[in-house]
């Protein structure tokens, strides 16, 4: 009999062999660890993707992206002169992914707290923060509202990391973290 | 119609065969193969176009190879061989005849037909949206309704093998419960069922939407469902491939399954929690929130870890019990030593098994964590993720599975013998390579299905550390050398199965329904004895170390990702 | 006729068989099991979860 051949009888109650039994013990408690871990973090770690998140449309998150680029616009960036917007500390600060861009540029300060909204106005993007690494999924018709706190100031790049089409990969943008004022 | 009931007996495995079943397994694999073929071309292109210093192809062309080279490989290449499994796994094995064998062959043409539609929609030009096909993309509607038809095929392949289920039970081919490794392939069918229907909940609107019979389709709807079908397509992978372990184990060593009672709750783990699974790649998402991702992203407490672990125990624990009562049985790892090393069967089968546990499982755990997710997602860490899991797992394991199907099912002795020794070696340890440098080079932020890191020409593009550029040029280097062991492969099985010496046995027979009655079973002691084999009353003592070797590892690695989270900038 | 005698494969033990092996035996019920689990817990939660999202102000 192997495992090509049919059992007869109880295998139900064919004892465990003691390796089998000693590993499942381990494997399983270490499952738990693992499982804890996440809510854990919820409480006790720092970073968590926020939850909050809203139904709009392109029109809508357009509108509001505008009015924050409207109040806070400090410069103009290369040729296609990207406004570079320098919200305060705790406001939010809107961010628009598209075919094949990312619309404004913002200007944080370091150690300061701001909501950040993402959304899409066509297809779905990659927020990808380099070379901090934390990538975020955009949605088209969907606002996603989370807390960030740069942490170091510097020069930082926002790639697309979702595949949008076939000039997906020249979609980049900056994001400046100055010391705070 | 009356039913064929043509049956041979394979004079050196003792497997029976019936005629349609052959027949349907064999041009099931031979579809399988010709998939592999194209989709290893297409990885080629793919390899070398993401290799820094070739970077081969122009931008459209690249999006058009990785969408075919995906859809060619994650679906047409692993779902035809799994629907050979799965007739392998109920007539065969069961002994029994192939319930229907005319809608077999209707499922058959249907993924035939539905597979070619869907290459002709990708290679025309206008279908290049990943094997993903996130709406609102859109691409031609040949392309969904290729997948759709494939699709239906696959549906009616796995019902039946249910009917086949049912047939072997009424006919009474066996007694007691179907082999272990059919309950693994029961295990494949029930999640393909699950992953054929939720396919088809998301495609069909989605076609109906390409032609403008639907106005809309939410992005956030698709994904959650598109991910019931796309990952769960690759747990059918991971049930067969289990399987396909035991069965090896079965075929190189007699090995026995160390509990059935373990091996099959195993199963039933991944039957009740694997599928939740797919909610890994909505952890970066918004708009579902943190209860939903956890529970599903752990698969309800990692309780389908749990079962992978305990398979990654139990397979080799059972060949390790095997050799040491063939008298291999000094230290830790005389068995292993004394593993026949040059059978492919077992090397493959082997190197899929430690290649699987810990490159692909440990790092989709990692990615599978709520938060871990950050840091890996839409990364290039993700495709080195699954090609460890898929490639170094379940391909491999087929590729194990075809050295003893090509003698035994196709009449062929194996041509290049010298050859087929290396094959898994040069496959897998390329593959595993190509894996880990994959990981590596995500872990620096290298974005998957991207043409050009560099940026060039872009004023505001990104400059990533040169060991991101030399991580992938050491993973295009060993995406070349899995590639050879890809040709290898293709050489061995393409050459046996056509131009092989035939290996001359007893043909098709009649054999009449109460000649196929099992036997009545002799009553076998249920607890088995192994004593004098083992120490300190452990019978695996070698795999149990290999497996605390592995936990190690795991608990390593994870806190290392979560040390490395807690720099980033803090979220909430 | 010989085979009366095979009636129940099982009866070389008079062993009633365990509800659980009874559970693993029918592929039918694995089936349902199979689909309800994920559908429930996966799809029909998160879709719950994807429509009661509320709309921007």
């Amino acid at each position: 009999m192997n495992a090509l051949t049919p059992p007869t009888g109880v295998w139900w109650k064919q004892p465990l062999d003691r390796v089998e039994g000693t590993w499942i013990v381990i494997a399983f408690a270490w499952c738990l660890i693992m499982f804890f871990m996440m809510p854990y973090w919820h409480v006790y770690g720092k970073q968590n993707l926020s939850n909050e998140a809203y139904r709009t449309t392109p029109e809508m998150f357009q509108a509001k992206t505008q009015a924050m680029v409207d109040k806070y616009k400090v410069r103009e960036e290369t040729d296609q002169k990207i406004p570079v917007v320098a919200p305060p500390a705790g406001s939010d600060v809107y961010l628009i992914a598209r075919l094949w861009s990312w619309w404004p540029m913002v200007e944080l300060e370091e150690g300061k707290t701001y909501r950040l909204h993402l959304a899409s106005m066509d297809w779905l993007h990659g927020f990808s923060l380099q070379p901090e690494n934390i990538n975020i999924q955009v949605h088209p018709g969907y606002e996603h509202v989370m807390t960030v706190t740069p942490t170091r100031a510097g020069t930082y790049s926002i790639i697309c990391n979702e595949y949008c089409g076939i000039n997906h990969h020249t979609m980049a943008s900056r994001m400046y973290v100055v010391k705070a004022k | 119609m009356a039913v064929n009931r043509m049956f041979r007996t394979c004079p050196s495995t003792g497997l029976v065969y019936h005629e349609p079943a052959e027949k349907l397994i064999r041009w099931n694999a031979v579809a399988a193969v010709v998939s592999l073929l194209v989709g290893g071309i297409l990885a080629l292109l793919v390899t070398l176009t993401r290799w820094p210093a070739v970077h081969l192809l122009p931008p459209d062309w690249f999006y058009l190879v990785l969408t075919a080279h995906g859809l060619d490989m994650l679906v047409f290449w692993i779902i035809f061989f799994e629907i050979a499994v799965l007739y392998f796994c109920s007539s065969v094995l069961l002994r029994c005849r192939l319930a229907m064998p005319g809608m077999a062959w209707l499922g058959f043409w249907l993924m035939i037909v539905g597979a070619l539609v869907n290459n002709v929609a990708v290679f025309r030009g206008d279908s290049s949206v990943m094997f993903t096909s996130y709406a609102p993309m859109g691409a031609h509607p040949a392309f969904y309704l290729g997948l759709i038809l494939f699709a239906v095929g696959a549906l009616i392949a796995c019902f039946v093998f249910f009917g086949t289920l049912v047939v072997a039970k009424a006919e009474r081919t066996y007694n007691g419960s179907v082999p272990l490794v059919t309950f693994g392939a029961v295990t494949a069918a029930i999640i393909a069922v699950f992953t054929i229907a939720s396919g088809a909940i998301i495609l069909i609107p989605t076609f109906l939407w390409s032609i403008g019979l639907v106005d809309y389709i939410d992005s956030l709807m698709y994904r959650t469902v598109w991910w019931a079908f796309g990952h769960s397509s690759q747990q059918i992978n991971v049930a067969a491939h289990v399987s396909v372990w035991y069965a090896i184990a079965a075929v190189v060593f007699g090995a026995k399954p160390m509990s059935e009672k373990v091996s099959r709750t195993a199963f039933f783990l991944y039957i009740c929690f694997l599928q939740l699974a797919s909610a890994h790649h909505l952890l970066a998402d918004p708009g579902l929130t943190s209860n939903w991702k956890i529970f599903n992203t752990s698969y309800a407490m990692y309780l389908a870890v749990l079962a992978s672990m305990v398979h990654g125990l139990t397979v080799p624990g059972a060949i390790e019990v095997a050799q040491r009562e063939k008298g291999f049985n000094r230290g830790l790892f005389e068995w292993l030593r004394k593993a026949p090393w040059s059978n492919p069967s077992f090397s493959a089968m082997f190197m899929s098994l430690i290649g699987f546990g810990f490159l692909g499982g440990i790092s989709g755990v990692m990615m599978g964590t709520e938060q871990l997710n950050l840091i890996i997602h839409n990364t290039i860490y993700v495709p080195g993720h699954f090609h460890a899991t898929v490639v170094v797992g379940t391909t491999l394991a087929f590729m194990g599975l075809t050295y003893f199907l090509i003698p035994t099912l196709f009449r062929r002795e194996m041509m290049f013998p010298g050859m087929a020794k290396w094959q898994p070696y040069v496959f897998g340890l390329g593959m595993m390579s190509f894996s880990l440098f994959m990981m590596g080079a995500g872990t620096l932020g290298v974005p998957r299905r991207h043409w050009d890191m560099t940026f060039a020409g872009n004023a505001l593009g990104y400059e990533f550390p040169g060991t991101a550029y030399l991580m992938m040029g050491i993973m295009a280097i060993s995406g070349l050398a899995a590639v050879v062991g890809g040709i290898m492969y293709l050489l061995i099985t393409v050459g046996s199965v056509f131009l092989g010496k035939k290996i001359q046995t007893p043909d098709f027979a009649r054999v009449a329904a109460r000649d196929g009655v099992a036997p009545k079973p002799v009553p076998q002691p249920v607890a088995v004895s192994h004593a004098g084999i083992g120490t300190a009353g452990f019978v695996a003592p070698g795999t149990f170390v290999l497996a605390l070797v592995f936990l190690t590892a795991f608990v390593l690695y994870y806190f290392v990702n979560w040390k490395y989270l807690s720099t980033v900038w803090p979220l909430s | 006729m010989n085979n009366a005698s095979n009636e129940s494969p099982l009866d070389v033990d008079d062993e009633p068989v365990p509800a659980m092996q009874q559970i693993l035996d029918n592929p039918f019920l694995l089936l349902f099991i199979g689909i309800a689990m994920p559908t429930v817990l996966y799809i029909v939660w998160g879709v719950m979860e994807i429509v009661g999202i509320p709309v921007a102000k």
